[in-house]
């Protein structure tokens, strides 16, 4: 989705100006201007107030590690990255995101600390790279 | 108005070198031989399945002219591994309304026809695929989140997850239609190789072919059969399919809420179920059922598979023709295979498996990873 991720599924979306706000090192969000509700992953569409009036607003990339796996059997187009470990964030300012782990798994505990940082694969595509704080 | 169950079919789960609307046949023949019943006495044929495996399009219109059911109407209904567990609630739907008397469900899924890569594709879009996918996420790997989660917030472990694989294994193997016959050991499940941590090779379940069918029918003709199983309770919800958007990891929500639906239906609690069929797509599955269907505190499961509580001669023994563990899990079958399953206990037709006195059962059928679930409550 707009470069970002390894592997691409979805060719077009509403939410769009992602790239370059990647490109700028932005964790972005979008808020609806009506309910003030903040969507991460983005999204254009308010499912609370049904409205399409949205902005963009930056995160500071710091959050919480909600949980994690090492995945050993990837799918198409992950073969050479295995193992990789994701973790789920839960991002300060509200939101969730999902990341790759820069680090050993057995230094991970749910609940931890950990800031977020955008990394560029080959291609041009990025990805959210996840970092334990000590 | 009451549904009644009066015929049951069920193929032999696994690698099976037949065709879709051949694999359909088997448990369709059976079920109708089961109430002595002919295609002209069927009203529809509701097919349940998922279609992004088949190389055949349009399944239930081949699958309905195999059967010899034309001009009888047919459509399929999908909800993932759910599939035919929603199959069986529309059914039960047009059965209530009066619009069809009497309704064969059918759940078949012909899921090894695909080649390697073709399985490595699907398998890499199975979460969200405009802000998941694209980070490598897989199947396994979403319950094995679930499971870390639960690991940390309640202390279970692989322990208490290995123990289900080894009750599964070990009813399954007393099941003739299961994919895999035999007892495992404890060891050996927490030896197997990592699929996704904590998740390993015998923590998860295996693809499979199979099919299974069930006839319903009105209260008026079901009264008229041998021994009538009734839908005495249907339950359903949805939650976000995307973990980014789900409050919390430790359970599945869209579970909680068709349990307490198929409880209020039938006028029951927890503690009323004798049998139930839950969906251990993934060990951490099965534990994460047993709360999520009050058959223990938050938290609580994996003490309860510990403790032998959901064993034959426990509080309430579950997954004892296997589970998907053992059985294997034809995707859109699996939703009619524990119904069937149900419907056996039931009628003490269960044999070496058989829950002595068995008169509630529960069958939890989740969909993905829990976008879908379907709870029933079946009752002599
Ligand atoms: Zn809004």
């Amino acid at each position: 989705m707009g470069k970002l991720g390894k592997v691409d599924f979805v060719p077009f979306s509403k939410v769009d100006g992602i790239e370059e706000r990647l490109k700028e090192g932005k964790i972005s969000a979008t808020r609806c201007k009506k309910c003030k509700n903040i969507y991460l992953p983005p999204r254009m569409d308010c499912p609370e107030c049904l409205d399409e009036e949205m902005e963009w607003v930056d995160c500071e990339g710091k959050g919480t590690l909600v949980t994690y796996t090492t995945i050993h059997a990837a799918p198409a187009g992950f073969e050479d990255d295995a193992p990789y470990t994701i973790c789920l964030v839960d991002v300060e300012g509200g939101g969730r995101l999902v990341g790759w782990l820069d680090g050993k798994e057995e230094d991970l505990k749910i609940g931890m600390g950990v800031s977020v940082g955008i990394r560029d694969l080959p291609e041009e595509r990025m990805i959210y790279f996840v970092t334990p704080e000590e | 108005m009451r549904t009644g169950v009066i015929g049951i079919g069920h193929g032999k789960f696994g690698r099976r070198e037949v065709t879709v609307q051949e694999l359909a046949f088997e448990p369709f023949r059976e079920a109708l031989d089961d109430c002595g019943l002919h295609q002209k006495d069927l009203d529809a044929l509701i097919v349940g399945s998922s279609p992004e495996y088949h190389r055949q399009r349009s399944l239930s219109g081949v699958v309905a002219e195999y059967l010899g059911m034309n001009p009888k109407p047919t459509f399929l209904v999908e909800a993932a591994c759910a599939s035919s567990s929603a199959a069986l609630a529309t059914a039960d739907a047009y059965i209530r309304a009066g619009i069809y008397d009497t309704v064969a469900v059918l759940g078949v899924q012909k899921m090894l026809e695909l080649s390697t890569p073709e399985i490595l594709a699907l398998m890499g879009r199975v979460g969200d695929v405009q802000w998941e996918s694209g980070f490598g996420t897989t199947f396994p790997g979403y319950y094995a989140m679930f499971a870390h989660r639960h690991m940390y917030e309640y202390g279970t472990t692989r322990e208490q997850m290995a123990a289900v694989a080894v009750k599964n294994h070990h009813y399954g193997a007393k099941n003739p239609n299961a994919m895999f016959q035999k007892e495992i050991t404890a060891e050996k499940a927490l030896a197997s190789r990592m699929v996704a941590s904590p998740l390993t090779l015998y923590d998860c379940c295996a693809n499979a072919d199979g099919a299974a069918c069930m006839i319903v029918t009105n209260e008026e003709t079901a009264k008229k059969a041998d021994t009538p199983i009734w839908m005495a309770g249907l339950g359903s919800a949805t939650a976000p399919m995307s973990v980014l958007r789900r409050e919390k990891l430790s359970e599945i929500p869209s579970a909680i809420d068709a349990a307490r639906n198929a409880y209020k239906m039938a006028g029951i609690e927890p503690k009323d179920v004798d049998v139930a069929d839950v969906h251990d797509c993934f060990t951490i599955a099965e534990i994460l059922a047993y709360e999520d269907l009050g058959f223990c505190e938050k938290g609580g499961g994996g003490k309860m598979i510990e403790e032998g509580e959901t064993h034959i001669g426990g509080r309430i023994p579950v997954n004892v023709d296997g589970g998907l563990k053992s059985k294997g899990h034809p995707v859109g079958a699996t939703g009619v295979s524990m119904a069937v399953e149900a419907v056996k206990q039931l009628r003490g037709e269960a044999g070496e498996r058989q829950v002595d006195g068995a008169e509630v059962a529960l069958m939890h059928n989740v969909g993905g990873i829990g976008q879908y679930c379907f709870v029933n409550i079946l009752r002599r």
